[in-house]
């Protein structure tokens, strides 16, 4: 049985014909649509690694059937930045050293986005370490991850104080 | 995985009869596509139920309950500011369990029916009577040290995984199921199984029958101003309960009048004892009182494999969070759900 799907993936319409209902989005990313950028841990949903946006919402792409997926839109570590304008969570990373080997850094930073997107730890350390918990590193760079992703709430939010002024 | 019909249903009626045995129900598939790639299921057709309208709805219903749609996602019930301030104690064990993105996938009706994390029912390599009737057991000879201390069987020492499930249990909630025979409630109490001589036979549902929604009774919200979910686990935050409770309590004039109490991973369902709670109601609350109620609850406990600290660990974790449900619900969720450090750093 094949099945006719299609996504809209940082902001582009892709239909993808798939003959086989066991497809998960992370292999269909990476070995059919040429965006390795998100990345196979354990791929079971217990590393963080793959966590990709489905329709704005952070998910472990690794157990999402993409068969389920029809019509939703995705957002990879590819679609963040704005040509070579970094998104912010991408800077702040940078800036505070949130990775050593960066195996875990496109993960870490979708991962990021979701949880600032979702409004519930603020600029707060425990709350942003809590809401960060389904992102491994093996690196240990969780001291840096947590910074990175305070200040680059902080600076979202003026970002977004200015563009309303 | 082993390959498998993938159908999508428009209406529930169509999920029904698309049904057949070897068939399962997709939600979220935070488990069952874990366990189709671990090989430990393996599904002939995978029914998906995530676009059928109308259950992904939390209602308040005209008798004063709240009724949420078995669709509903984990992290969605968790955050809806209604639902946390009626059923504050619900929310906080949604939020100790899983990861932002596994709450923000999983179905709450899905979480009721997520299967043990016993490492040999999810290695299909190794001998298990739940996942292979008959097979044998390789947990009781195994590392057993998270398992079952109370109403395991010689055939099946698993324990229930949810946290989610610990809070429904003790707020007596509501599961409405429909099936090829219609639609029946199954109170909590009756949902999920000892394993007995039949491990296999997980939870009371029919074949083919669907969860379309849990409700919470009104008088359950009455416990609101003093609730609490703790668990016990490895790391403080994204891991399975080492033991947990759900203890809940309701005040007249400094006198217990109402007192709810459910351990989580202690055995293949949470586990709720009556007579623990009834031994508080018009009692001033107090550490020893609480102890008496942790005794009770634990009433015939007994290690199933190199476990005994399991049930030292359950009884202090009961009597901690009635004590902690006496102190009042925190204004603000804490910081680290249903931990020990509370809402305080720890770092």
């Amino acid at each position: 049985m094949s099945f006719s799907i299609s996504l809209t993936i940082n902001g582009t319409r892709r239909d993808v014909l798939l003959e086989d209902a066991r497809v998960t989005l992370l292999d269909l990313l990476r070995e059919r649509l040429a965006l390795p950028g998100t990345k196979k841990g354990c791929d079971r949903g217990q590393c963080g690694a793959c966590t990709v946006l489905v329709d704005g919402r952070r998910v472990n792409s690794c157990l999402s059937l993409a068969v389920t997926l029809d019509g939703a839109e995705v957002t990879t570590i590819e679609g963040l930045a704005q040509g070579d304008r970094l998104h912010p969570v991408q800077a702040a990373f940078i800036d505070h050293d949130g990775f050593q080997c960066g195996y875990c850094t496109p993960g870490q930073i979708m991962s990021a986005v979701g949880l600032i997107a979702e409004g519930h730890a603020g600029t707060d350390p425990d709350r942003i370490r809590e809401g960060m918990s389904g992102n491994l590193c093996r690196c240990a760079a969780y001291h840096g991850i947590a910074e990175a992703v305070q200040d680059a709430t902080r600076r979202m939010a003026a970002e977004d104080e200015r563009a309303s002024a | 995985m082993t390959p498998f019909d993938y159908v999508r249903p428009a209406s529930l009626a169509d999920a029904i009869a698309a049904w057949e045995p070897g068939a399962a129900y997709l939600g979220g598939g935070t488990n069952l596509v874990d366990l189709m790639k671990t090989g430990a299921l393996r599904p002939g057709k995978l029914i998906d139920l995530t676009r059928l309208p109308g259950l992904d709805r939390i209602e308040a219903l005209a008798n004063g309950d709240t009724r949420i749609g078995a669709l509903v996602r984990n992290a969605d019930l968790a955050h809806d500011a209604d639902f946390a301030r009626a059923f504050p104690m619900v929310a906080e064990a949604l939020l100790s369990g899983a990861s932002g993105q596994l709450r923000n996938a999983a179905t709450v009706g899905g979480n009721l029916l997520q299967r043990t994390r016993c490492a040999y029912f999810q290695d299909p390599h190794s001998p298990c009577n739940r996942r292979d009737p008959g097979a044998g057991c390789a947990a009781r000879s195994g590392d057993n040290g998270g398992l079952a201390i109370l109403g395991w069987s010689a055939a099946c020492i698993a324990t229930n995984p949810s946290d989610f499930c610990v809070a429904l249990a003790a707020m007596d909630a509501v599961v409405e199921v429909e099936g090829p025979d219609g639609a029946r409630q199954i109170s909590f109490a009756d949902f999920h199984l000892l394993p007995g001589e039949t491990p296999e036979r997980e939870t009371a549902l029919h074949p083919g029958e669907v969860i379309v929604a849990i409700r919470l009774p009104a008088a359950s919200a009455g416990f609101r101003a003093h609730s609490r979910y703790l668990k016990l686990r490895d790391r403080t935050s994204y891991a399975f309960a080492l033991v947990s409770a759900a203890a809940a309590l309701r005040f007249e004039g400094g006198k217990i009048a109402g007192a709810r109490l459910a351990l989580g991973a202690v055995a293949a369902r949470p586990w709720r004892v009556a007579e623990a709670e009834a031994l508080m109601i018009g009692q001033t609350p107090d550490r020893a009182l609480f102890d008496t109620a942790a005794d009770v609850a634990l009433n015939g406990a007994a290690p199933s494999g190199d476990n005994g600290h399991k049930i030292a660990l359950a009884h202090r974790t009961a009597a901690r969070a009635l004590a902690l449900a006496a102190e009042g619900t925190p204004a603000q969720m804490p910081a680290f759900p249903a931990s020990v450090f509370g809402g305080h750093a720890h770092a």
